[in-house]
């Protein structure tokens, strides 16, 4: 727990004093809302119907720029050799940069969210505490599967391109499980809603556990 | 001797499958020859899943006794999952075309496949990008257990949206079909059940004799 915190304490150090994770993630989710605001402007739907679509492709995508920059930094300097060095277990090492990946995407998509109500002329009400509740789980999930991810892809020359290859396909459960819950908060008819909100939970559940079991595979020289 | 008899079960078995589908099973009253597709469909598609499956087990294999063999067994079952799944797409497609009107319908197995057979590539992609055998094995192994992990849990969130598959029409016991189209089925799933394990076979050689190149090339190189 201790060494945990060592590292959740690191990486946001790092961030305070560059600020390049979060601020390129939030950038990224901006533009990702405002295309679609023109992709959609000339047909004639509701925006109710497409916008948790949107958003959640906003967050996801966000998420990968983040991860990539969350790895990126450790690779540079040869900052993973050290982390692997210290006396932590690898497990360990896992969980602290699941929490401040989970950290970063969340401070990033609190401050997408109240421009996302705005662009898609929605009211600012109570729905979005379930929302920003959904996306909690949500983008733990993508933290959980894209930290273990990222360590892998950044052993490739292509690191970038590696990662949605790798991601994308394993994080569709989060992605339909979010955008129907999110779906079903914002039309106001949640009676579908727990299923979602398992199938999200067990997403978390299983790939914590897994990637914390065999995360020494992927970091190992 | 015994690849060849088991080439030539395959060829035979094929060649049966292919007579029955075409000549002996009965023309479906509501779909017409579309339906016949479905003989090579259902097959194609349960070998994704024992692809998948066997992915899952090279992958632990590997990750108990860390020998190469399981790595290209995990990969062999891949290249082979690839190559299944992507024809079973390619035949649902058609099928889906004249009987449903589009080329593509999101439903829960269309997708489940689609998203199997993207797993499966990017896990081809990744191992393309390593060139280091035990680096290769070891990290396409962490993202073949995340893969195949997800494979259940995908099925279950795919399910809960949209299900709009034809259930009964081929499933074993479901109502509807007559034995000759019973016997077909059964034929057809053996033809494509002994090409699979055929091409499992000769995948699995050639991903051996690729591992020796590889090394004898090191050697090369390090004694110039």
């Amino acid at each position: 727990m201790k060494s945990m915190s060592a590292i959740i304490f690191k990486d946001i150090v790092i961030e305070m004093r560059n600020k390049e994770s979060i601020t390129s993630m939030l950038m990224f989710g901006v533009l990702v809302l405002v295309v679609f605001q023109f992709a959609f402007e000339t047909i004639n739907v509701e925006r109710g119907l497409l916008a948790p679509g949107t958003l959640w492709v906003a967050f996801s995508f966000a998420a990968i720029l983040g991860l990539n920059r969350s790895l990126a930094m450790e690779i540079d300097n040869d900052c993973l050799q050290g982390l692997l060095l210290a006396p932590i277990s690898r497990g360990e090492l896992y969980l602290g940069k699941v929490a401040s990946n989970f950290i970063f995407m969340m401070i990033a998509e609190v401050i997408v969210l109240p421009l996302f109500v705005v662009f898609n002329n929605l009211d600012f009400n109570l729905k979005f505490l379930e929302v920003a509740a959904i996306a909690c789980l949500g983008t733990l999930g993508i933290a959980s599967i894209g930290t273990i991810l990222s360590t892998i892809s950044a052993n490739t020359r292509i690191k970038e391109v590696m990662l949605p290859v790798l991601q994308i396909p394993l994080t569709v459960p989060v992605i339909i499980a979010s955008v129907e819950a999110t779906r079903e908060v914002l039309t106001g008819d949640t009676r579908g809603i727990s299923s979602w909100l398992y199938v999200l939970a067990g997403f978390i559940i299983v790939y914590l556990t897994a990637s914390y079991l065999v995360f020494e595979f992927a970091v190992e020289e | 001797m015994k690849l060849k008899v088991l080439a030539i079960l395959t060829l035979v078995s094929m060649l049966t499958a292919l007579y029955m589908i075409f000549l002996y099973a009965p023309r479906e009253a509501l779909q017409g020859d579309a339906m016949r597709i479905f003989y090579i469909h259902v097959p194609l598609a349960i070998s994704g899943y024992v692809s998948a499956f066997l992915l899952f087990i090279g992958v632990i294999g590997f990750f108990r006794t860390g020998d190469l063999k399981w790595d290209r067994f995990g990969e062999t079952a891949a290249a082979l999952g690839v190559t299944f799944i992507s024809a079973q797409l390619i035949t649902g497609s058609l099928w889906s075309r004249p009987i449903w009107g589009p080329w593509w319908v999101w439903d829960a197995r269309t997708t489940l496949q689609l998203v199997l057979d993207l797993i499966f590539i990017a896990y081809f992609m990744l191992r393309s990008y390593l060139p280091d055998p035990q680096k290769r094995a070891k990290l396409s192994a962490v993202f073949g257990l995340l893969g195949m992990i997800d494979v259940p849990i995908n099925y279950l969130s795919i399910y809960l949206v949209r299900t709009q598959h034809p259930q009964a029409v081929v499933s074993p016991g479901g109502g509807g079909v007559s034995p000759e189209m019973g016997l077909t089925l059964t034929v057809s799933f053996t033809a494509v059940g002994l090409l699979y394990a055929y091409l499992f076979n000769r995948r699995l050689a050639i991903a051996k004799v690729e591992e020796e190149v590889d090394y004898l090339e090191q050697v090369v190189l390090a004694h110039e």
